[in-house]
């Protein structure tokens, strides 16, 4: 567009329009982080062209830390994807995590798997440079849209986020997507289209009319500890009869609203929905996949009653999880609110499967005979609530994670996603404490989007099985997991995901993966559920590092807001240099397709996992702890309580992984449907 | 003097130098920031000259590392198009190209273009700025 020459003033182009005596969006706070400075003189200028009120920085490091230091000092992040000392994904992650803020990603790449990367990831916008100004005029819609969502859900949905919480999130999203598509691709139009939708939000929303002083309310940060307060208290009173109020009451911390309460629930719920859609879609998955590929598998209902009950039986799974496993392997599937969406993707996963399986019974897995393993596995995933974990809490609610997995898949694959990335993206600080690492890994590298995850099928996998396994009892025998085979299933499984994820979007290859998983554990029954688990975990957390960006398990390892333990914490911060490692190696053999110590490294991982035990919550720290020392598993032990599972399996391993065994470089995952 | 300067810039125009970008970060200079674009030109020469710097020398290593090369140019690149560097651009996508495809050669001549044209434009705006000055 060519302007007459003349410079723009402060009254020319800025969105004065929208607000008449409300001097907003001027004086919009935004955090610009880009290595190029070049650009990030240019973006300065227009910026401040609109009336924003600008801090560039050149270092994503930087940018993190002074987003910590000043909780309320930004109303929106602009960053660049490709930057030298951290991935503008990770930064992504950590800032919709910690600061739950509006993040913008550009650059100059405009492939379409780095933008729908941004997408997944939970990024409000997506920028190609040369970024005009007209793009950068708008960008104060993702503030007043992020409000918004978070104060309608909270408001209208308080007690029952679930359906209609999740479900108007999604619309949001959904809308928030074609905001997004809008401003980025229309700058004139969208300039006239977005003004004209927060007036139709207004029109919309009668309620709690967001005025732009609204804006600048200040933003509750939910820490760590206030956090598993928050776990805590929803546990106590039950993840479907918890409503903010009385959560609230129950946390008792001055200063907190119940509003803040209602929107931090919201996300966790459609957390714990992903978690749970994950599983369900695995269950699903492996259902059919087992009936078509391999009679052994059996139905899944079957294979759940059947390792449920030798679980109850050998003592280690409680009776009430049991009954929740059956029930949730058994009957969830018609819950779901539309099973047909879930079952599309498990379509392609399941040809992935196929695919994989027959590799993977290639002898490498587990010598034990029980079929059990496998269908434990089925069962769990479906049945538990990784927020289980969380609360330490050994009951499963199945009801409550099919529901909330048919709810995640309702929304087909995107569903699930937000799922997983609820609390990445959508800045839900509610990481599950149980969940731990494991599911923040896995959100970092989904990057949850508040508004759309088309990937996180493959990533809500890992995490749901994830969770599973916490659940279990740590009574569980920790023992004799043939876990050789398994780890080096699962770090097959791993690489040939990632490369093909490298092929293809990040979606498919991890839906692959996560399948992968599941059919790892069909074909080769653990001999309990720890076992289970453990592969579980293991590919859990291969599928994250392969996947994630290096920086991002790292990242997501180091942010301590996630984890529910110290120990975690601690366990976190050793192992983000190991799990940084690890997946560094991984990548790097993706990338080459040499599998020079693929497996050794996988194994390593995939031992950690077993060994670390510990906090199933943290993927990546397993990861690294398993590379780091192979006897970590004493470390892991202590934290067992939620991860009981995790940590028996964990500590049973030991088994070397094997290597090479488990080669799928040649499988190529690219049919997964996104 | 005004005249001068103008065909100097249309030149750069016609000649495929700059493009639209470039007009915008005219816009955006105004009074209150009467030397924006030269100081975003400077700026982006001295980086880029850094960046030259570094593949010249991963170039020289003749070790051929593409994915590190493809992320050097992709830095410049962005910058590139940040000014309306149009040639330049032009160059760092065939050079980019050439990296995916592992051309070493390609690499090699491309990247020699491409300091060519990223000198040619410098002297070029350098003229220009320096006739806007007058």
């Amino acid at each position: 567009m060519l302007n007459p020459g003349q410079g723009r003033g402060p009254d020319s182009g800025v969105v004065g329009g929208s607000s008449n005596s409300d001097p907003f969006p001027a004086g919009l706070r935004v955090l610009v982080v880009d290595d190029d400075p070049t650009c990030l003189m240019i973006l300065e200028r227009m910026l401040r062209t609109c009336l924003y009120r600008v801090t560039k920085c050149n270092r994503a490091e930087i940018a993190l830390s002074l987003l910590r230091k000043n909780k309320n000092g930004f109303d929106i992040v602009i960053s660049d994807v490709h930057m030298p000392d951290m991935d503008g994904f990770k930064l992504l992650e950590h800032v919709g995590l910690e600061m739950d803020l509006p993040v913008i990603m550009m650059s100059a790449d405009d492939s379409k798997s780095v933008v729908l990367k941004g997408v997944t990831h939970g990024a409000v916008d997506y920028l190609i440079k040369p970024v005009r100004i007209e793009a950068l005029k708008n960008i104060w819609q993702h503030v007043v849209r992020k409000k918004r969502y978070n104060e309608w859900n909270v408001s209208e949905h308080s007690g029952s986020v679930e359906e209609s919480g999740g479900g108007g999130g999604e619309r949001q999203q959904q809308r928030d997507d074609g905001d997004n598509n809008s401003s980025s691709a229309n700058n004139e139009g969208s300039l006239r289209g977005s003004r004209k939708r927060k007036e139709e939000e207004v029109d919309e929303q009668g309620d709690d009319r967001e005025d732009t002083s609204s804006l600048k309310k200040p933003r509750v940060v939910w820490s760590v500890e206030l956090h598993q307060q928050f776990v805590a208290a929803v546990n106590q009173l039950g993840v479907d009869k918890a409503v903010p109020k009385k959560i609230l009451e129950m946390m008792n911390v001055p200063g907190l609203t119940r509003e803040n309460v209602a929107s931090h629930l919201q996300k966790y719920r459609i957390y714990l929905r992903r978690l749970g859609g994950v599983s369900q879609h695995q269950g699903n998955m492996n259902h059919s996949f087992m009936t078509g590929q391999d009679p052994s598998f059996g139905p899944l209902s079957s294979l759940n009653g059947f390792d449920l009950q030798a679980l109850a039986a050998a003592g280690q799974l409680p009776a009430q999880s049991l009954a929740q496993l059956q029930a949730a392997g058994l009957g969830r599937p018609p819950s779901l609110t539309k099973p047909g969406m879930v079952v599309s993707p498990l379509v392609d996963q399941r040809s992935i499967f196929s695919f994989e399986n027959p590799k993977i019974r290639h002898g490498q897995m587990m010598n034990n005979g029980g079929n059990k393993q496998i269908n434990l596995l089925h069962g769990v995933p479906t049945g538990m609530e990784p927020r289980q974990f969380a609360g330490g809490g050994g009951h499963m609610r199945v009801q409550q994670q099919q529901q909330q997995i048919a709810n995640v898949r309702v929304g087909g694959q995107n569903v699930q996603s937000s799922g997983m990335m609820m609390p990445v993206g959508g800045g839900t600080a509610m990481l599950p404490s149980s969940l731990g690492q494991q599911q923040q890994v896995m959100l970092s590298s989904n990057v949850p989007r508040r508004s759309d995850l088309t990937e996180i099928s493959s990533r809500v996998l890992p995490a749901t099985t994830h969770s599973v396994f916490n659940n279990f009892p740590s009574e569980l025998p920790r023992n004799s997991f043939p876990l050789a085979s398994a780890p080096g299933i699962s770090v097959s499984y791993q690489e040939e995901v990632n490369s093909s994820d490298a092929k293809a979007a990040t979606v498919t290859s991890n839906a692959a993966f996560g399948n992968q998983s599941y059919n790892i554990y069909n074909d080769y029954p653990q001999q309990n559920n720890n076992r289970l688990n453990d592969w579980d975990l293991q590919n859990i957390g291969m599928v994250f590092n392969s996947h994630q960006d290096t920086t991002a398990a790292a990242a997501f390892s180091s942010s301590e807001a996630y984890s529910s333990s110290s120990t975690q914490r601690k366990r976190r911060e050793v192992e983000l240099p190991v799990v940084a490692g690890n997946v560094h190696n991984h990548q790097q053999q993706q990338q080459q397709q040499q599998q020079q110590i693929p497996s050794r490294s996988l194994s390593h991982m995939n031992q950690i996992y077993m060994n670390g035990g510990g906090s199933v919550r943290v993927k990546s720290e397993r990861v690294a702890e398993t590379v780091t020392c192979p006897p970590a598993t004493t470390v892991f032990q202590e934290q067992y309580n939620e991860e009981d599972l995790m940590s028996a399996l964990l500590k049973q391993e030991g088994v070397p992984l094997v290597d090479n065994e488990f080669d799928f470089d040649g499988y190529s995952i690219d049919n997964i449907p996104v | 003097m005004q005249r001068q300067v103008a065909l100097i810039k249309q030149s750069l125009f016609d000649q495929g130098y700059l493009d639209e970008q470039f007009m915008e970060l005219e816009e955006l200079q105004d009074d209150a920031n009467p030397n924006f674009v030269e100081e975003v030109a400077t700026l982006y020469f001295k980086d880029s000259a850094r960046l030259i710097n570094n593949i010249d020398q991963a170039l020289e290593r003749g070790s051929f590392d593409f994915n590190r090369l493809d992320s050097y140019m992709h830095q410049f690149k962005g910058s590139s198009t940040s000014i309306g560097a149009s040639k330049v651009k032009t160059e760092c996508t065939m050079f980019r190209e050439y990296c995916r495809a592992g051309n070493a050669e390609g690499c090699l001549r491309t990247f020699k273009q491409l300091k060519k044209e990223h000198a040619t434009l410098r002297k070029k705006l350098e003229q220009y700025f320096q006739a806007s000055k007058r």
